[in-house]
């Protein structure tokens, strides 16, 4: 048994911990919030140059070979840092597909642009009525000759608005919750057709509403094989489910950093308000609920390194941890700092925010505590 | 005991059934509802409630108020929010009114008084200071003696609604060598004298209620001042009771249960209604029985203040227990919106017409266990002048 970590994960920590440290203050994240994108391209070609895009893809396909481990270290500090860069959009969801569902040729060129950070790829998986369930998909695509053509609208597409390309899930044969007949199409952003609404999201991140009209795509759009794509749609759930939930427990852990050291300096009735026994203890819960959720964070992300069985399982007991126990902390938080935890001018309430965010996204705690339950 | 309501009182429900029914327009009850009311709505709908003589139901019927008994009260109060009426701004009717009519002049009562009860005028709040939160007596603002005047000087923070008031009252420090609590004023003043700047706090709900108010060099006319000079803390904490029972908001509660089971029927999870979901049943079920003992625990308190007690300490379990629950559920609401509660609504609504609000309303509402008395305080208060802690 050893929780360390290896000479390689160290120095990737040590850069992504450095960087976030140095770089990537919570006033520089409001100038990147601001930007038209929602972040800063500059910063997203640094990270190329960085090395961090190419983590999780194979030594062949042009990356380091990185596994959950890896992202949970690059996650946790990006989580820390507040980071409005696409990577879990692109690297995470998009990037995930592709690797598991992408042909040589596909592979190659886009994968290859997602590491040297000239391409930019989303999943587009939500739609407005599927809340949960990746299998509920009406929008269709049907064969016409050598190509598909495309109707229908996917939900809060993470970074929509900024994409070059989105990798959809379709329909493609069988009724809206049927589990087979899915697929997955690549389609230009900029494609006839194609309509993208992007807005702000609570969090200070980007998504949008996407709408095909129409659009026809040919057919070595197709990624992976036609009709079986659930399975890799859920394998690729719960990479990203690891991949938020550690970024959230970043966020845990500066939560209660922050709040100890507010409540030494914030002075009331004469004294540090960090004197009064009812705050101490509550903080002393923060700081239990975040070694809690790093628990079974390190949990699932080992299983899962190993491909362990108990892998879902562990996956599923995680994120209900985190949508418990991480908007606990972030309350608690929120209500220490008083009047100033609500306020945008301190990064409480935007890990509040985020962890809001990261609760929904692929299924929020009672979703993971029934699958837990049935795992 | 016996909580049977009398002929009479039915008869007086029916009346204010038909009242919100004629008078509650679906303009102001879709802007509640859509989390886009505004001031001229509010002001709109106050103006109605005036002119029926309800707006202010717990003044002294002398000075424009009624003489219901608690029954009525609280009859008037949940079809109010049951028909989804919008909650009246507290600044001018529920706190600075009351402080008007019982510390005030003639004079006073009589410049501030109707337009408070017409909602002529916007008031806000200038207590709370960079450094006087929970310790309010801390406050530092200075209000110097210059012959008629107080010139003033300092700064307010939180004052919800100054970028919207035309005038504020405010806590100011006359006293500078009298112990904390004794040295303190209450001042009423015209938002529109020189000096004053309001400067917008960024929150997290995205919208603007919090401001900064500055002071500088503020001319403010004695007669402005509310009873003794340096006797304001009297003051300030009877209207501090006063908000405290208020906050318990049961019966807007109880429509934020009924609008979630709504809300819950149109949100599919797992392919059907999520209000089919035992799990969401489960936990709607549970803060219903919280808000069922708070409702009775309201009721016992303000029956004994009905039978000639005084608003004790004991209220502060309202504010507790009421801003949890109100907590509990929006958090809820935002759990059932799923995943268009994240969206910013900037132009138009993303998804849905309500989840926006809803999850505004559930930023916002973090507030509501930091305000009005932290509850952190509260539970001091009840330590030690409840438990002699
Ligand atoms: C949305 C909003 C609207 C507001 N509107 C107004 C307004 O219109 N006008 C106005 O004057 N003010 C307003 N306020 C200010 C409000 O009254 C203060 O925020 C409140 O009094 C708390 O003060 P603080 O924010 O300085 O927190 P602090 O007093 O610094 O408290 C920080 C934390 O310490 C805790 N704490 C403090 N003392 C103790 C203790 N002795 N024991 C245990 N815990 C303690 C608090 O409970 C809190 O959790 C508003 C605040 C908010 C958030």
């Amino acid at each position: 048994m050893n929780f360390n970590l290896s000479e390689e994960q160290n120095l990737l920590a040590d850069s992504v911990t450095r960087f976030i440290g140095n770089d990537y203050g919570y006033d520089i994240r409001k100038k990147h919030v601001a930007l038209p994108d929602g972040f800063d391209r500059a910063t997203w070609a640094t990270f190329a140059e960085l090395g961090w895009l190419c983590v999780p893809f194979s030594e062949e396909d042009g990356g380091i070979g990185g596994g959950p481990i890896e992202t949970m270290i690059m996650m946790e500090a990006f989580g820390k840092g507040l980071v409005v860069e696409p990577y879990v959009s692109c690297v995470v969801l998009a990037g995930s597909v592709l690797k598991r569902a992408g042909n040589p040729g596909q592979k190659a060129e886009l994968i290859g642009g997602i590491i040297d950070g000239s391409r930019l790829l989303t999943l587009a998986y939500l739609e407005p009525q599927s809340r949960f369930d990746l299998f509920d998909v009406k929008t269709n695509a049907k064969r016409d000759g050598d190509r598909f053509i495309l109707n229908g609208t996917k939900a809060m597409v993470l970074h929509g608005g900024a994409a070059d390309t989105f990798v959809v899930s379709v329909r493609t044969a069988g009724n809206q919750r049927d589990a087979s007949g899915i697929s997955l199409l690549l389609v230009p952003a900029d494609a006839a057709g194609v309509d993208v609404r992007a807005y702000p999201t609570l969090d200070g991140q980007r998504a949008a509403e996407v709408t095909f009209t129409n659009v026809s795509v040919p057919a070595s759009a197709l990624l992976g094989e036609e009709g079986k794509a659930l399975v890799v749609l859920e394998a690729v759930a719960d990479e990203a489910r690891l991949a938020l939930c550690a970024e959230a427990v970043g966020m845990m852990e500066k939560l209660y950093q922050e709040t100890v050291e507010y409540t030494k300096t914030r002075k009331q009735f004469g004294v540090a308000i960090a004197v009064f026994q009812a705050l101490q203890h509550r903080m002393v819960d923060m700081f239990t609920l975040h070694a809690e959720c790093k628990s079974l964070l390190l949990r699932a992300t080992l299983t899962s390194a190993t491909g362990d069985a108990e892998a879902p399982r562990n996956i599923a007991a995680l994120k209900y941890a985190i949508a418990t126990k991480g908007q606990k902390v972030a309350h608690e938080a929120v209500q220490i700092f008083g009047g100033m935890g609500m306020t945008d001018e301190m990064s409480v309430g935007m890990y509040l925010k985020r962890i809001n965010v990261i609760n929904t996204l692929f299924g929020n705690g009672d979703y993971h505590l029934q699958r837990f339950m049935a795992a | 005991m016996d909580i049977q309501f009398k002929p009479e009182d039915l008869a007086f429900r029916d009346q204010v059934r038909a009242f919100l029914k004629s008078k509650l327009t679906p303009a102001i009850k879709d802007a509640v509802v859509g989390g886009h009311i505004n001031k001229e709505l509010i002001i709109q709908w106050q103006k109605i409630l005036y002119e029926q003589g309800w707006v202010a139901p717990n003044w002294p019927k002398k000075y424009g108020g009624t003489d219901w008994d608690i029954t009525k009260k609280y009859i008037f109060e949940n079809e109010c929010a049951e028909a989804g009426a919008p909650a009246v701004v507290p600044f001018g009717l529920k706190m600075v009114g009351p402080v008007i009519y019982k510390f005030g002049n003639d004079a006073q009562k009589a410049r501030f008084l109707p337009d408070i009860l017409q909602s002529n005028v916007w008031w806000c709040q200038g207590y709370s200071e960079p450094g006087a939160g929970s310790d309010l007596a801390a406050l530092q603002t200075k209000a110097v003696r210059d012959g008629d005047h107080y010139i003033v000087n300092g700064q307010k923070i939180w004052t919800t609604y100054a970028q919207l008031s035309d005038w504020i009252f405010c806590l100011v420090r006359t006293d500078p060598s009298a112990k904390k609590q004794e040295g303190i004023s209450f001042l009423l003043i015209d938002m529109k004298t020189p000096g004053i700047t309001v400067r917008k706090i960024e929150s997290i709900d995205n919208q603007h209620s919090l401001n900064e108010v500055f002071f500088d060099n503020v001319k403010v006319p004695v007669e402005n001042r509310i009873g003794e000079e340096n006797q304001g803390w009297t003051y300030a904490k009877y209207l501090l009771t006063h908000e405290r029972t208020a906050i318990a908001g049961v019966a807007q509660s109880k429509k934020a249960v009924q609008r979630l089971r709504e809300i819950a029927a149109q949100e599919m999870s797992g392919g059907r209604p999520l209000a089919e979901d035992n799990d969401f049943r489960a936990k709607l079920a549970k803060i219903e029985i919280d808000l069922l003992a708070l409702e009775y625990t309201e009721l016992r308190a303000i029956a004994s203040v009905a039978a000639g007690g005084a608003p004790g300490p004991e209220s502060s379990i309202l504010k507790i227990r009421g801003t949890e629950i109100q907590q509990a559920l929006s958090e809820l609401a935002v759990e059932v919106c799923g995943h268009y509660a994240h969206a910013l609504n900037v132009d138009a609504p993303v998804g849905n017409d309500y989840a926006w609000a809803l999850s505004a309303k559930y930023l916002y509402g973090r507030a509501a266990t930091i305000y009005g008395g932290s509850n952190e305080v509260q539970k001091n208060i009840i330590a030690k002048a409840v438990l002699g802690l």
